[in-house]
């Protein structure tokens, strides 16, 4: 790893408890600039709630998350969406009744300076800004080859072109660091390879820096730049990808036990 | 002669159920972006009324400038609302709000009757009293007026929620609130906002009602009457809303034609539109326009 690079995220010894059950136990791992860095598990591990620690959904019950070294614990997530966090859901959360274009508009929003008076009455630039906002989303629209549905409404398309275009609105908050909550989950062998191509171009070619949390082990290993592993709310496992493979932890974790080796 | 009134009463409650629309979607805005059921939603048009009706006589300030005061005080009337009385109830039990905005609205009643007094207060003549005709029909001035004020305001609302920024963000609100905030948006802005809107263009309804029937404690009945037009339209939906407004408004002065004509109940003119809710509750529960999971209250 590169000191010099400063870390985009750190997670810093999160805890976090619902009552009695204790969700994540002082999780702590950073992310550099341009890293596409996975979480993986097993089912409950605690994957998507350390997501929702970062973007702000949770506020853990103990320990600090910084983005750039700024401290965002307390922060709401719209404000940290502002600050340069964006993420996509793990159960699909497009707004189903606007069209592609509007959904990726919403993205927009922060970034649309004018006022409500302004805006409500084309006042101004407003026209102007919403031009050059129009051509920022149009790059990404063509960056995701969604350009024949973007008049279509959100709701009707089928399953693997609304994780796309949720990647999208996702894309058109402009973060500094984006969390990816399962992009390939439920889809088949040819949309997942897409999926994975348009997430490693997102991070080579548009130089962002990706977390992912994603449950098929080829891909993660394939694409990822490192690697952490939670079982039971605790990081067991760090590191690039092959040691992580390797990692005896890791394989008890997601293998189980074998009888007869424990019986020996 | 008879066949004249029935024309002139269908224009009326044209004109009568446009403005009920409005109000009507300035109900479903806030119950839509806010989950709140506001029975203070008359008492909008109460207080936009009177501040207004305050603003030329009292202050005697020119109805022109009179009139965006009134939104102005409107606009942060809601948004000081919604802060202090609505936001620290998010999150408790429907009941609880419900309480809270039955509760806004007999404190709103009370305080408008203290201050201005109980008897209907007339404003001054703003447009010719006497009648036009239009195509053989006599129809007041205020009414056209109330009647284009209407529609620019529901093609406003068209547009803010199609093309604007924070119409896109109450539209993102109303359908995910954390899916919202993760793009950036703020759900509290929102909110106020809402509320703001919600009061304007209630008290903007208000003022056009006060000018043609004078200011009073009456005029709060509108927010009654947004409930047929609202639960026949469907609870969350804009269209529904304005389309509930015309029917409940044309309704009105159909029942008062044939009470008129035939059956002289007497005042089947305020009823009717509750009988209505009645059937449509009972063979649509979710109105004409409305989605089938919203909550029941």
């Amino acid at each position: 790893m590169n000191a010099a690079t400063s870390p985009v995220l750190e997670v810093r010894d999160v805890s976090l408890g619902f009552g009695g059950v204790r969700a994540l136990t002082e999780v702590s791992f950073h992310v550099n600039k341009g890293e596409l860095f996975s979480i993986i598990g097993p089912n409950g591990a605690g994957k998507t709630s350390m997501l929702n620690c970062i973007s702000g959904r949770y506020t853990p019950t103990a320990g600090r998350v910084f983005l750039e070294g700024r401290d965002v614990t307390g922060l709401s997530p719209n404000h940290r969406a502002t600050l340069g966090i964006g993420r996509t859901f793990q159960n699909l959360a497009l707004f189903g009744h606007m069209t592609v274009l509007e959904n990726i508009m919403v993205g927009r929003h922060h970034l649309l300076k004018n006022n409500f008076l302004s805006g409500a009455l084309y006042w101004g630039g407003a026209q102007k800004e919403e031009l050059a906002h129009r051509r920022k989303v149009e790059d990404i629209i063509d960056f995701l080859e969604i350009t024949h549905i973007r008049k279509a409404h959100a709701g009707t398309l089928p399953y693997g072109l609304r994780k796309r275009v949720e990647l999208a609105r996702a894309m058109a908050v402009e973060p500094k660091i984006i969390l990816l909550d399962e992009p390939m989950a439920g889809m088949n062998l040819e949309e997942k390879e897409d999926m994975a191509r348009y997430i490693v171009d997102l991070n080579e070619e548009w130089g962002m820096t990706v977390v992912m949390i994603e449950h098929d082990m080829g891909v993660v290993m394939d694409i990822s730049n490192r690697v952490i592993v939670l079982e039971f709310g605790r990081k067991i496992a760090d590191g690039l990808p092959d040691e992580v493979m390797n990692n005896e932890r890791v394989k008890v974790a997601y293998l189980g036990v074998d009888d007869d080796e424990d019986a020996a | 002669m008879t066949s004249n009134l029935l024309v002139q009463l269908l224009i009326n409650g044209l004109i009568v159920g446009t403005l009920y629309g409005v109000v009507a979607m300035c109900f479903v805005l806030i119950y839509k972006s806010t989950q709140v059921v506001n029975f203070a939603q008359g008492e909008f048009l109460l207080i936009g009324a009177w501040a207004c009706w305050w603003m030329v006589v009292e202050a005697a300030l020119p109805f022109w400038l009179a009139f965006p005061l009134t939104f102005a005080f409107m606009m942060a009337f809601g948004v000081i609302l919604q802060m202090v009385v609505l936001r620290p109830l998010i999150g408790e039990p429907i009941i609880s709000v419900i309480m809270v905005t039955i509760g806004l609205s007999i404190f709103f009643q009370a305080v408008t009757k203290w201050i201005f007094g109980a008897d209907v207060q007339p404003f001054p003549e703003i447009f010719p009293v006497k009648s036009v005709d239009v195509f053989g029909l006599q129809v007041q001035p205020a009414y056209l007026m109330s009647l284009v004020v209407s529609l620019l305001i529901m093609a406003g609302f068209a547009w803010f929620f199609k093309y604007s920024r924070m119409g896109l963000a109450m539209r993102a609100t109303a359908f995910n609130q954390q899916v919202a905030q993760s793009l950036g948006i703020s759900v509290k802005a929102v909110f106020a906002m809402a509320w703001a809107i919600s009061a304007m263009v209630s008290a903007l309804a208000g003022v056009v009602v006060g000018i043609v029937n004078g200011v009073s404690g009456a005029l709060s009945f509108f927010g009654i009457k947004v409930f047929p037009a609202v639960i026949v339209g469907g609870l969350d939906s804009v269209i529904g809303a304005i389309v509930g407004g015309l029917i409940i408004g044309v309704l009105e002065n159909m029942a008062e034609y044939v009470d008129g004509q035939w059956l002289q109940l007497g005042n089947l003119y305020s009823v009717a539109p509750f009988y209505v809710l009645i059937v449509i509750l009972m063979i649509k529960p979710y109105g004409l326009f409305g989605t089938k999971n919203i909550e029941r209250v």
